[in-house]
C-alpha cells in the first residue's frame, strides 16, 4: 500500500509492505542511501535516522509505524543548524576511516547536542554507545562532538 | 568531493576516454559534478588528467576500505607533480593491472611498493610539463622549473600554467621514470602533512559512497541462503513460497562446487527490493545435503588439540642450538599454554556486490580489496574470458583482510547471469558472521629456560593449528622465525596440525594478530620469573642493535629499531611510575608488517570489571610519515581493534556451523569501553612501510600484561570474556 512520508521536509510517497522497514523504503525505494544498513537488527546503529528529532533505528521500524512523525536523514540533518554543526566538526576532525558508520553516528551525536548542548564525557557514552565504528574511530568521534559543541578545538 | 561511484540514476554520468600508459584504452564512469570540475581535462597518463584551469584529477590505483590509501597514494603523485593539493581532486581508478599492476589493499603493502614509484608517476607528468613548455617557449628544459601547478622561465619570467600545456603535454614521449631526479624530501609540501580524507564531504553527508550505495537502472535486489553447515549442497526446497512472497520476482537453487572461495550451493532469491528479497528467503525451508562438515565442533578441536599438546609434535619446523639440553641446564624453566578463538571480520558494510551479465559482458561494481583474484574467479564460474569481465572498485565499508576473497563477487555475478537485469547482492549480517574466513584458532604451548642471572637461553613452541601434512589452512601457519628466534642460542619451533573443514582467511596483520598476544605475554612471564622489569628484560633481550636475518629480507628483524620504539613507549607513558591499587601498566612489543611497534597499556580492574584508561603506541615504519593524522588513526584504529578482539570476540562452531550471527553475540568495541590511545612515530633511516595493520599485534599483550600488573591474574586464553570475574 502506499504510504506518505514527510522526509527531510519534503512529502514522499512509498508504494509498499506495511511491515517494510523504514530503511528499506529509504533505500531502495526512494534512493537516500545515506542510512547504511549494518545488522539488521538494531545493535549497531549504522541506520539512525531521527523521527521528530528523536535517534531511531530505521533497519527495525516499520514503515506503518512512522505516520505523521517528521523523518530526518543524513541527508537532510545539515538543514538543521545543529546538524550542520556536527557535520563540519566531523570533517574539521576528519572522523572517518572507511565512514561507514559515519552517517548514524552524526545522527546520533546531532540528536545529543539537541538535547544537552554541552555533553560531557558520560552523556557522550551514553548517547552514542548503541552506534558501532568497526574502525574504531571513537576517539575522533567523542573529539567532534566536543568541538561541535564547543568545548574543543578542531 | 569524488563520487565517482553513483549511480543514482536521476544524476548524469560522463564517459570519459582516454590513451592510458601501455597503450591500452581507459574508461571510467564518473560522476558528472566531479568531471565538470574538470572539464575539457587532458588525460596526460593513466593517473593524472589536467583541466584547462588546472585543475588536476589523480586516479588512486588501490582499493580504499579505510585505510586512507585513497589519500596518500595520490599525494604522492601530487608532490611530485608540484601542484596544490587544493587542485586536486581523486578518483578510483578501475580495476586493470595491465596498467595499473598490483591493486591489492593487504599486506599493508601499497606504501611498501608505491612511495618509489608513484613518486616518479608524478615526476613524468612534470617532465612531460616542462618539456611542453620548453618547446613552447624554445629554450632548454633545464632552464625551467615548476612551483604549485606552473611551468616557470626565470630568465624571461614567462609563466605557464599546467592547464595551457596538458594537451602538449600528452602528445610527448615520456621520459624513463628511472633517469627522473625526485624531490628533496625537505622540499616537500604534501607529502608529511595532514590531508583531509577522500569522500569526506560524501560520507558526512550520506551521499552514495560504499559497494552497497550501488543503483542502476533497472537493478532487481538479490539474497543467497547457504547451508549454515560449511559447504553442504541444497538437498530439498519448495520455492513457492519466496515466489508467493510480493516484490519477489524469481527464486532458484544455484549448483555450487567445492572452492568455498568461489560459489557454493545455495538458493537465490532475486526482488525488486531487498527486504522483499529477504522475506522471500525467510519464507524458504531449505533441507541441507549431509556433509563431512558437520562433524566439526570447537569442543572436538580443543579436546583434539589437548591431545597433540601430549603427543611428540608432527615435525619440527625450526631449530637452533639445543633446546632440550638448554633447558635441562637452565637455573630455572618456565612453562605455559596459550591459545586464542576463531573470530569474524564483521566489517559494518555486510558482504555485497552488484553485477551485470550482458552480451557475453559482466560488469561488476564490489567493494573488494582484492579485484583480480575475484575476475579469475568470475570467469571460471561463468566460462567467460577474463578481458570480457570489467571490475569497478568501490569504496569498501572496512575491509580487514575479509574482502580479499571475493565469493560475494561470484555469487553476485552467477546470480546475474541468471536474470535479465542488473542484480545487486546484499547478505544479512548473519550470513556474514556465519560464511566468513575466519582468523583461525591456535594453541601453542611453550617452555623457556632462564640462566642464574634471569637471561633467556632456551625457548620452544610446540604449536598446534590447522593443516594437513606440511600444508596449512590459510593463514593457520607461522613463520617460525618470530621473535626471540635468532636472539636466543637455543630455540625450536615445533608443529602440529589437525583438519579443518570450512575457511580460514586472512585478519589484519594475519598470524601475527594472534602471535602478538603469545609471544609478548609469555615474554612478560619470563620477565617476571626473571625479577626483572619487563621493559628491562625486553631490551636485554633485544641486545645491541643488529639485524636478524638476512638484509631485504620481510622476516629479517632489526633488534635496534624495536629498541627504540621501547624505549619510546616507556618515556611516552611513564613506564614504572606508581599506580593506585587495582590499576597496572603493561607493555609489549611486535614485529609484523614490516613495522615495529611497541604498546604501552594502562587499566584498572574493579571488583571483575576491567577499563582501559589508555593506550601509548610507538611505530617505527620508516623514514616518513605520508599523512600525519591518517597514519594516527591506522594505530588509533589497530591497538582500538585488538582489544576489542580480546576483550570479547570468539566464533565458535557446532555441528560445523558457527554459533555467533550478530554484534549480540559477537561484539565489537563500543564508545564506552573506548580509550585514548597515543601515537608518537619513531623516523628511522628505512624506506617507508604501510600501517594499516602492525600497530594490531602487541595490543592484547600490553593488555593481558597490564591486567596482570593490576590484578595478578596472567591470561592466556582469549578473548578475556568473565576470566575476571
Amino acid at each position: 500500500m502506499a504510504f506518505t512520508l514527510t522526509i527531510n521536509g519534503q512529502s514522499r510517497t512509498a508504494d509498499v509492505e506495511g511491515d517494510t522497514p523504514l530503511l528499506w523504503v529509504l533505500r531502495d525505494t526512494l534512493g537516500l542511501v545515506g542510512a547504511k544498513f549494518g545488522c539488521g537488527a538494531a545493535l549497531c546503529g549504522a541506520c539512525t535516522v531521527h523521527l521528530d528529532g528523536a535517534p531511531v533505528r530505521a533497519c527495525i521500524t516499520p514503515v506503518e509505524s512512522v505516520g505523521k512523525k517528521k523523518v530526518t536523514t543524513i541527508e537532510g540533518v545539515g538543514k538543521t543548524s545543529v546538524g550542520a554543526r556536527v557535520q563540519e566538526a566531523w570533517k574539521a576532525v576528519d572522523v572517518p576511516q572507511c565512514g561507514y558508520c559515519q552517517a548514524g553516528q552524526i545522527m546520533s551525536a546531532t540528536a545529543l547536542l539537541t538535547q544537552k548542548p554541552k555533553p560531557t564525557d558520560e552523556d557522550i557514552d551514553a548517547a552514542m554507545n548503541g552506534n558501532l565504528c568497526r574502525c574504531a574511530t571513537y576517539i575522533r568521534i567523542r573529539k567532534a562532538i566536543k568541538v561541535a559543541s564547543g568545548q574543543e578545538q578542531a | 568531493m569524488d563520487g565517482e561511484i553513483l549511480r543514482d540514476p536521476t544524476r548524469r554520468f560522463v564517459l570519459k576516454t582516454g590513451a592510458a600508459a601501455g597503450g591500452g584504452l581507459m574508461l571510467s564512469f564518473t560522476m558528472a559534478a566531479e568531471g565538470s570540475a574538470a572539464a575539457g581535462a587532458t588525460q596526460v597518463n593513466a593517473y593524472v588528467r589536467i583541466a584547462p584551469d588546472g585543475k588536476v584529477v589523480i586516479a588512486s590505483k588501490v582499493p580504499e576500505v579505510g585505510q586512507g590509501i585513497k589519500t596518500s597514494l595520490p599525494m604522492l603523485i601530487a608532490e611530485e607533480l608540484d601542484v596544490d593539493w587544493s587542485t586536486v581532486s581523486v578518483e578510483q581508478a578501475i580495476a586493470d593491472t595491465k596498467i595499473y599492476g598490483r591493486q591489492v589493499a593487504g599486506g599493508s603493502m601499497a606504501t611498501t611498493l608505491e612511495y618509489d614509484g608513484l613518486r616518479r608517476v608524478g615526476a613524468t607528468v612534470r617532465a612531460l610539463l616542462i618539456q611542453a613548455a620548453a618547446a613552447r617557449w624554445n629554450v632548454p628544459a633545464d632552464s625551467l622549473s615548476t612551483e604549485r601547478g606552473f611551468v616557470i622561465h626565470a630568465a624571461s619570467s614567462r609563466r605557464a600554467g599546467y592547464g595551457e600545456l596538458a594537451q602538449a603535454a600528452a602528445k610527448l614521449t615520456p621520459p624513463d621514470p628511472k633517469t627522473l631526479t625526485l624531490k628533496d624530501p625537505k622540499a616537500f609540501r604534501i607529502i608529511g602533512r595532514s590531508q583531509k580524507s577522500q569522500n569526506l564531504d560524501a560520507i558526512t553527508t550520506g551521499q552514495p559512497t560504499y559497494g552497497i550505495d550501488t543503483r542502476l537502472p533497472g537493478m532487481l535486489y538479490a539474497t543467497f541462503a547457504k547451508a549454515p553447515t560449511y559447504g553442504a549442497a541444497v538437498a530439498k526446497v519448495d520455492l513457492a513460497p519466496a515466489k508467493a512472497v510480493k516484490g519477489v520476482r524469481d527464486a532458484f537453487v544455484v549448483e555450487g562446487g567445492t572452492n568455498l572461495q568461489s560459489i557454493v550451493s545455495g538458493v537465490a532469491v532475486v526482488a525488486d527490493s531487498w527486504w522483499a528479497a529477504r522475506k522471500g528467503r525467510d519464507a524458504l525451508e531449505i533441507q541441507w545435503a549431509q556433509h563431512p562438515t558437520a562433524a566439526q565442533s570447537t569442543a572436538a578441536f580443543e579436546a583434539k588439540a589437548a591431545q597433540l599438546a601430549k603427543a611428540p609434535p608432527h615435525r619440527t619446523a625450526y631449530n637452533d642450538g639445543d633446546v632440550d639440553a638448554a633447558l635441562k641446564s637452565a637455573a630455572r624453566t618456565v612453562s605455559a599454554a596459550y591459545s586464542y578463538p576463531f573470530i569474524a571480520h564483521a566489517n559494518l558494510e555486510p558482504q555485497n556486490c552488484t553485477a551485470q551479465v550482458k552480451d557475453g559482458k559482466v560488469e561488476i561494481w564490489a567493494p573488494t580489496q582484492n579485484p583480480e583474484a575475484g575476475r579469475g574467479l568470475v570467469a571460471k564460474a561463468l566460462n567467460v574470458d577474463p578481458s570480457a569481465i570489467t571490475i569497478h572498485l568501490i569504496r569498501g565499508g572496512g575491509g580487514f583482510g575479509r574482502r580479499l576473497m571475493n565469493d560475494y563477487m561470484v555469487e553476485a555475478a552467477v546470480i546475474a547471469s541468471k536474470v535479465d537485469a542488473p542484480v545487486k547482492l546484499v547478505w544479512t549480517r548473519e550470513d556474514d558472521i556465519q560464511h566468513d574466513f575466519y582468523r583461525p584458532a591456535g594453541w601453542h604451548n611453550l617452555t623457556a629456560g632462564l640462566d642464574a642471572g634471569g637471561a633467556l637461553v632456551a625457548w620452544k613452541d610446540h604449536f598446534i593449528t590447522f593443516g594437513e601434512g606440511e600444508t596449512f589452512n590459510t593463514s593457520a601457519g607461522m613463520n617460525s622465525t618470530q621473535f626471540p628466534c635468532r636472539a636466543v642460542a637455543n630455540y625450536r619451533h615445533d608443529i602440529s596440525v589437525m583438519p579443518l573443514g570450512f575457511p580460514t582467511g586472512y585478519l589484519r596483520a594475519p598470524g601475527n594478530n594472534a602471535f602478538g598476544f603469545v609471544i609478548q605475554s609469555f615474554t612478560d612471564e619470563l620477565a617476571l620469573a626473571a625479577g626483572k622489569d619487563p621493559v628491562a628484560f625486553r631490551r636485554e633481550l633485544l641486545g645491541e642493535p643488529r639485524l636478524l636475518g638476512a638484509a631485504g629480507e620481510r622476516e629479517s628483524f632489526h633488534t635496534g629499531r624495536m629498541r627504540d620504539v621501547l624505549d619510546l613507549a616507556a618515556e611516552k607513558s611513564g613506564w614504572g611510575r606508581k599506580l593506585p591499587e587495582g590499576s597496572g601498566l603493561g607493555v609489549a612489543c611486535h614485529y609484523s608488517h614490516m613495522g615495529y611497534v611497541a604498546v604501552v597499556m594502562q587499566v584498572t580492574v574493579k571488583g571483575g570489571s576491567l577499563k582501559v584508561d589508555k593506550a601509548w603506541a610507538t611505530v617505527d615504519c620508516g623514514r616518513q610519515i605520508i599523512n600525519p593524522k591518517g597514519a594516527e588513526q591506522q594505530v588509533q584504529g589497530s591497538v582500538l581493534d585488538a582489544v576489542g578482539a580480546a576483550l570479547h570476540q570468539a566464533i565458535t562452531f557446532e555441528n560445523g556451523a558457527a554459533q555467533q550471527s550478530n554484534f549480540g553475540d559477537f561484539p565489537l568495541l563500543r564508545m564506552a569501553d573506548a580509550f585514548d590511545v597515543e601515537v608518537h612515530f619513531k623516523l628511522s633511516d628505512n624506506n617507508p612501510t604501510g600501517l594499516g595493520e602492525p600497530a594490531y599485534p602487541p595490543a592484547p599483550a600490553a593488555l593481558c600484561n597490564a591486567i596482570f600488573a593490576a590484578t595478578g591474574k596472567r591470561i592466556r586464553t582469549l578473548p578475556i570474556g568473565d576470566q575476571l570475574a
